[in-house]
């Protein structure tokens, strides 16, 4: 017998957390991401830690930051409609810099939508759903065991850089189950917060040394005393009117990920190296593209697959660096042309970029695929 | 003595506040810094500083939290209790102390006061209480009196307002009080017995805002205000040696509702040891 | 698309037909095999349609969705009018008896049994028919050993549920004949 078990990508994204060191869960019920709270909901407490059902998502994210605040590695999960009420805290998250996940398991919208229909909608959300200039970090997992390894990969970055990371799923990924073998616990890579050796009052808590990025301060409770605030702060965390400190501070969070971009990017390629059609896809999207390749291969045709696994910063540079090779590029996406925008803008539209999205709530299969790849081809032989 | 409390409770590098001239808050804030200091320096008690957390919503009530040193977090508009919530879950230990105003509360953070009072997670949420949004210019807030004038509400307000300590007990709040400015020392009191609460507590402190709820509804200065709250907001006992018909108009000010319903964390505390008993069998 | 082997269940809402769907999956899971599992449902939990896919294969699975399903269990008269209409060459459809059989499809690869009936009379209860119809499906597909199914359904039911369902496994293998699972018998490549 296999050592194999068949599970959901929703579980695999609990389990995953777990792993990761998540004890603490506050979520509310919403499809197609409602299993996450579940399985939280019963292994928590089997691993002395928390789940709790708040009353709304903005007071989920609330709970949630406020538990990493008190030292815990928490997450919250939802979709469409309830990452739209968590926007305002995702931001308050990146200003106050605090480490937390947030799954986003998409569905179709807009607003209500096809509540268990998968999409991709929410890709710019993740980057610009709460307002004002900030950086974010968004990772996007296309099978169940990538779910468990990528979302250890998110409570890293989070811890790393003290700031919310976006765990960008989809119906697809969330709901689909398959045999997996997990990685053993033991050779994980578990990053903690970097804190302070201060005790007593600490007017310096949001200092950082010059090169670094992240500032150090220990949980409350821990002995070390400070304010934190959504305003616009300086390195005592008390607010400033000071635009001169604002426009440092702000410019320093957007740092934080844009100097570390190489640190925090992760791209999947495959056949690459030689391919002349570029399928760029993300998530859940990826499982058409792959068989789609392989057909595409086995015709003789030069395509491979551009999997950006951060999908927020989006990966540039490893895009501009097969761009010579390419003839054109066929962004497919489970939405109306949203990646597609960082496509054209990162390639400035050098070589041709075709689009295949879908907006209404059913799967684009790998003959989808294909079929725009015969078609893409008939108008290169007509040019 | 209080300018022992500012030195040791307050962060006096960042006052003075930005309070108007005559606005209860300050009261409500000292109100708050000497319970706390008092129950430390109680030897009955074994209160730690460090394990004091602040946490305000957006308003000028919840500037407070910063002007405290004890950890202090300033969170979005209406979310206090919420942010609250999850620090007092990820660790029991803390007395999480909830800084709020009558509109951050009841208004934009409603939902969050019914269902923590619902709960009864062991937070304390102090509510000062002025009647009117100040931060933003006057707006009418959840607890206008009916007729009143605000900048949103220049023909009179047609809302009812809430009486936020009533709302907590009906949302099954352990312990729901009412204090205000003038009876400070009773207040006081009434915030100590609320922190000492075990199960989820409010306390609706009636503050004065002379500057936009006074003026705009001709209610006088801050003395005048502070002597409207001293005729009309009677303390428990006085309030229940009075005739029904003396208390026409008044309020009473003290613990209004006291139950011992179990706390939140110590009965999640008990899921986590019988699963952990359970996972060692 | 080669290599794949697919399989729909079709059923109403309650029936269980993604647990079945689930429970193959886990199957092929324990057997060794890959797999991939997937659902469509509507918003309600009872009634309206439900619908699961597993997909099996020797090879790495990519694309997670049934294209041409190999196979459909259908355990409603709208479900089974539904799904036939899109089909893999040969497929294997296996419908309750209880259902008329739609006039296009080729009896030869049809399994009319009565699984809803068996559940409720010989296991005695209603809701096991999705166990009954795993039974069934393995007994003429030949997937996995018994050993293997049934710990594919241990992963998914109560504890203390084993007996009745062991129960329902068997009444379903017990409505395919030799002859039958002789001739549906799938190797999956």
């Amino acid at each position: 017998m296999s050592k194999a078990v068949l599970m959901q990508g929703n579980e695999a994204a609990v389990e995953g957390a777990i792993a990761a060191g998540m004890r603490f869960f506050a979520g509310y019920p919403i499809t197609p991401s409602t299993e996450i709270a579940e399985q939280s909901a019963l292994r928590l407490p089997q691993m002395g830690g928390k789940f709790i059902q708040m009353e709304d998502e903005i007071s989920s994210i609330a709970a949630v930051l406020g538990a990493s605040v008190a030292g815990m590695k928490a997450m919250t999960a939802t979709s469409g409609p309830g990452f739209s009420l968590m926007q305002e805290n995702i931001g308050y998250g990146v200003m106050a810099e605090i480490p937390c996940v947030i799954v986003d398991v998409q569905r179709a919208g807009p607003s209500t939508g096809l509540a268990t229909s998968p999409s991709q909608g929410d890709y710019m959300q993740a980057r610009w759903g709460t307002h004002g200039d900030h950086p974010m970090i968004a990772l996007s997992p296309s099978s169940v065991l990538e779910t468990y390894t990528l979302i250890i990969r998110a409570f890293n970055l989070a811890e790393k850089y003290r700031t919310p990371v976006i765990f960008l799923m989809d119906e697809i990924v969330g709901h689909m189950r398959e045999g997996v073998e997990l990685p053993n616990p033991n050779d994980l890579i578990i990053n903690r917060r970097k804190m302070s050796f201060h005790d007593g009052a600490n007017k310096e808590c949001y200092f950082v040394p010059e090169g670094e990025y992240v500032p150090r301060m220990k949980p409350f409770g821990q002995g070390e005393r400070y304010n934190i605030t959504g305003l616009a702060h300086d390195i005592s965390g008390f607010p400033v009117n000071s635009n001169e400190i604002a426009g440092k501070l702000v410019t320093r969070l957007l740092d934080k990920v844009d100097k570390n971009v190489d640190n925090i990017v992760r791209v999947e390629e495959y056949a690459m190296d030689d391919a002349e059609t570029a399928i760029v896809c993300f998530g859940g999207t990826a499982r058409a593209a792959m068989s789609a390749v392989l057909a595409a291969r086995a015709e003789g045709k030069k395509v491979g697959m551009f999997r950006p696994i951060t999908v927020w910063p989006f990966p540039e540079k490893q895009l501009l660096a097969r761009l010579p090779q390419l003839k054109n590029i066929l962004m497919v996406e489970h939405n109306h042309g949203q990646m597609l925008l960082e496509v054209q803008r990162v390639t400035r539209c050098e070589k041709p970029v075709h689009f295949l999205g879908r907006v209404d709530g059913t799967v684009i299969s790998p003959n989808d695929i294909l079929a725009k790849l015969n078609e893409m081809e008939g108008a290169h032989h007509a040019e | 003595m209080p300018s022992d409390l500012i030195h040791e409770y307050m962060r006096i590098d960042h006052l003075p506040q930005i309070w108007c001239p005559g606005c209860g808050n300050g009261v409500i804030m000292r109100d708050v810094a000497v319970a706390i200091q008092e129950l430390i320096d109680d030897p009955e008690y074994d209160f730690d500083r460090d394990d004091f957390v602040i946490v305000s919503g957006i308003g000028c009530s919840s500037r407070a939290a910063g002007y405290l040193d004890f950890n202090s977090i300033h969170t979005t508009h209406g979310r206090a209790i919420a942010f609250a919530t999850g620090i007092k879950f990820a660790n029991p230990k803390l007395n999480v102390i909830v800084l709020t105003g009558d509109g951050d509360c009841s208004a934009i953070g409603g939902n969050h006061l019914i269902h923590a009072a619902r709960r009864n997670l062991g937070l304390t949420v102090i509510c000062f209480n002025n009647d009117i949004y100040g931060m933003t210019g006057g707006q009418y807030s959840p607890t206008t009196p009916n007729g009143d004038k605000a900048t949103t509400a220049p023909y009179g307000n047609v809302d009812r307002p809430f009486d936020i300590a009533n709302l907590a007990t009906g949302a099954g709040a352990s312990f729901a009080a009412r204090g205000d400015v003038f009876h400070a020392k009773e207040t006081t009191e009434i915030i100590k017995k609320a922190i000492l609460h075990k199960g989820f507590s409010l306390v609706d402190v009636y503050s004065i805002c002379p500057t936009y709820y006074g003026r705009k509804n001709k209610k006088g200065d801050a003395v005048e205000m502070l002597k409207w709250q001293k005729e009309n907001l009677i303390p428990t006992a006085r309030y229940y040696s009075m005739s029904e018909e003396d208390r026409a108009g008044k309020k009473q000010i003290g613990i209004l509702s006291f139950n011992d319903y179990p706390e939140y964390t110590d009965e999640y505390a008990k899921i986590i040891a019988a699963c952990s008993k359970k996972a060692k069998k | 698309m080669s290599n794949r082997y697919e399989m729909r269940f079709a059923g109403s809402g309650g029936q269980g037909v993604i647990l079945a769907s689930v429970i193959i999956a886990e199957a092929a899971v324990i057997s060794g095999l890959n797999t991939v599992q997937s659902q469509a449902y509507g918003p309600e939990a009872r009634g309206g349609v439900s619908k699961a896919e597993t997909v099996l294969s020797r090879d790495k699975i990519w694309y997670s969705k049934v294209t041409l399903p190999n196979f459909l269990l259908a355990l409603t008269q709208a479900s089974l009018e539904k799904y036939t209409r899109e089909m893999a060459d040969g497929a294997i459809v296996m419908m309750d008896d209880s259902l008329t059989m739609p006039a296009d499809l080729d009896p030869a690869r049809v399994i009319s049994i009565p699984i809803l009936q068996t559940a409720k009379e010989k296991v005695g209860k209603a809701f096991t028919a999705n166990i009954v119809a795993v039974g069934a499906i393995n007994k003429a597909l030949q997937l996995f050993s018994d050993k293997e199914l049934m710990e594919g359904v241990k992963r998914h039911i109560p504890a203390g549920t084993e007996e009745i369902n062991q129960k329902a496994l068997a009444e379903g293998a017990a409505l395919i004949s030799d002859e039958q699972s002789a001739a549906f018998a799938q190797k999956i490549g």
